[in-house]
């Protein structure tokens, strides 16, 4: 991470939103569908990337936070009838909540003990749901329906169902986490986490209070993921349990790492081309979570850095 | 049926659960307190287990307790071979840095669900048990299977912990475990005996399944339950410590049957698993190990 290129790295991000606003005109109807989903869910692997990447916290219960921010907007909606900005805001006070207790709790372990713990808590998340099914539709999920999706000023509405105003949104979102990500981990603050996943002991060392650095790092990272979580819920209209299960707490995981923990870009490059390849092969074969599994260990055997750690490590030292 | 049996029955039950549970929990036990990995594939080499046994049976034919016998001694051996030949590939090849082994035993859990998925699909399939001799109790009938896998499990408990502590395979192992290192300069293979240690944890937790398949069905998501009531126990009973698993999947096991009994499941696996993780947060020693260095 040199200093010198700021233009250049302010550059290639505008480049990149440019790209995908541009694209919403060029794909054909099932693409852009495909990539508004993705740019929401790459914003989930952006929460996850803030506190795997950065700090080097390795969590195994960020589906908490997303269903977090799902069944906080969702059940806004559904149960009390809100608004389509006042349950964006439930769901991101539910993500903040949460992530401030489960941060003040988890931060007390480390390492395997820490992985463990926040799969744990997860779980209990994921059961609370099931058990309350009278209210969160329990395995079935719930529909968000389709005029509560609607959202007013004054005279004129937007229809979050429609595809182009779908899109947009998922790519405003995407738009404002990418640089406030990028913002974030340029600054004195984001240096401090990096001292932190290098040396904890020595970053204390040097006067840093690394408990508060790190409860700060665990609720960004929440509130990006129920960000994602919410806007989940209500551009594309369906609150389930499954998102809360242990296997999408694995898969923001398994996109950072495809795409390259520690790099701004990479959670959307992961999250893209995994997507991509189990549209691919899913032509052939059922089996996708094979597809992960082996994905999974070749990466972690061959690849850790993944596909722009690589990059940046060979050619492109500027590369945040 | 009055309090007294009913408590009794649950009881029972809980016992059975225990007795698989200790099995599937040393295992991985063992796994983490001599390599210090911790495997999240573990319950699919439980379930693995389950559904050799099935088709070992369906193989064999004949006589239900000679097709039973056949799967105790072969299951257990196949998933042992693949789960050497797992560690060989991967797991060696990390150098048993603890972040990367989960997540490549994650990636493991994936693979084997899915080829168990693929080839033998998504029904609950059921195998006979060896004998079907039922106990007569003063109030209910109970089956002897059941009985005689508390029996076994007991057994095969005591042959571990003999083979730990009176032998020199077991002298070397927890010498590899107190400090690999140190270890190495005095000629142990860490190596090899690694690679036994894990091969064996994935054994003890197929040798569970045989033992539990005649009484629940082999289903290719029947890892799961395993794998989180194995890590909860694992905790209680600290990191490692072979007496602290074997008296925590007693206490786990129990409760689970006499809650289940009387409470929701849900509930109980709501509470448990909360209370697990805040023994983890507040005493990461677990409840009956020592601080670890």
């Amino acid at each position: 991470m040199s200093e010198a290129s700021p233009a250049k790295a302010y550059g290639l991000h505008f480049g990149a939103i440019a790209l995908l606003f541009v694209l919403s005109f060029l794909l054909p109807e099932y693409y852009h569908g495909l990539l508004a989903r993705i740019m929401v869910l790459a914003v989930f692997a952006m929460g996850y990337n803030m506190l795997f990447g950065y700090v080097g916290l390795l969590s195994l219960g960020h589906a908490m936070f997303f269903s977090a921010g799902l069944y906080g907007a969702g059940l806004a909606v559904i149960q009390l009838g809100w608004s389509v900005p006042a349950a964006f805001a439930a769901g991101l006070c539910c993500g903040v909540v949460l992530s401030l207790v489960i941060g003040l709790l988890a931060l007390r372990t480390s390492g395997v003990a820490f992985m463990i713990v926040t799969m744990m808590f997860a779980q209990v998340f994921y059961l609370i749901i099931l058990y309350f099914s009278s209210w969160t539709g329990g395995d079935q999920g719930m529909v968000v329906p389709q005029p509560a999706r609607v959202l007013a000023f004054g005279a004129t509405s937007l229809d979050l169902t429609n595809p182009t105003v779908r899109y947009m949104s998922a790519l405003g979102l995407f738009s404002l986490v990418l640089m406030i990500t990028l913002v974030l981990v340029r600054s004195r603050y984001g240096r401090v986490l990096v001292a932190i996943r290098e040396n904890e002991e020595r970053t204390k060392m040097l006067g840093y209070d690394t408990f508060s650095n790190k409860l700060a790092a665990v609720v960004i990272s929440g509130i990006v993921c129920a960000a994602s979580g919410a806007a989940y819920a209500l551009l594309f209209g369906y609150v389930g349990s499954g998102f809360a299960s242990v296997q999408y707490s694995i898969l923001p995981l398994l996109w950072v790492l495809l795409g390259g923990a520690a790099t701004t870009l990479g959670p959307l490059i992961g999250t893209l081309f995994m997507y991509y390849v189990i549209d691919i092969t899913s032509g052939y074969t059922s089996a996708y979570l094979l597809i992960v599994g082996v994905a999974l260990i070749l990466l972690v055997l061959f690849f850790p850095k993944g596909i722009l750690g690589s990059m940046r490590q060979r050619w492109l030292g500027w590369l945040p | 049926m009055h309090f007294g049996p009913h408590l009794l029955l649950a009881a029972l039950e809980g016992l059975v659960t225990s007795a698989v549970l200790a099995l599937t929990a040393l295992g991985l036990s063992l796994v983490f307190g001599v390599m210090r990995v911790v495997n999240v594939a573990h319950g699919e080499f439980f379930m693995l287990g389950a559904v050799l046994a099935w088709a070992i049976t369906t193989a064999i034919g004949g006589h239900p307790a000679l097709g039973f016998l056949a799967a105790l001694v072969i299951a257990p051996l196949i998933v042992g071979v693949i789960a050497l030949v797992a560690e060989r590939l991967v797991l060696r090849r990390l150098n048993y840095n603890p972040e990367a082994t989960i997540v490549a035993t994650i990636g493991m859990l994936y693979i084997i669900q899915q080829l168990a998925l693929t080839f033998y699909g998504p029904e609950a399939r059921p195998v006979e048990p060896p004998f079907s001799y039922r106990i007569l109790l003063p109030w209910f009938g109970y089956s002897g299977y059941k009985l005689s896998v508390i029996a076994a499990s007991a057994l095969l408990l005591v042959a571990t912990w003999l083979v730990l502590t009176r032998t020199k395979i077991g002298l070397v192992m927890r010498a590899t475990q107190y400090d690999s290192e140190t270890a190495q300069a005095f000629g142990i293979p860490v190596g090899r005996v690694y690679g036994g240690v894990f091969a064996l944890g994935a054994m003890l937790a197929a040798i569970a399944a045989v033992l539990i398949v005649p009484i629940s069905q082999a289903h290719y998501l029947m890892g799961q339950d395993p794998l989180l009531l194995s890590f909860i126990v694992v905790i209680i009973g600290g990191l490692g410590s072979l007496r602290g698993t074997v008296v925590a999947a007693v206490l786990i096991g129990l409760s689970d049957g006499i809650i289940s009994v009387f409470f929701s499941p849900t509930l109980a696996k709501i509470i448990a698993t909360l209370l697990v993780a805040m023994v983890l947060v507040f005493r990461p020693q677990g409840l009956f190990g020592t601080a670890s260095r």
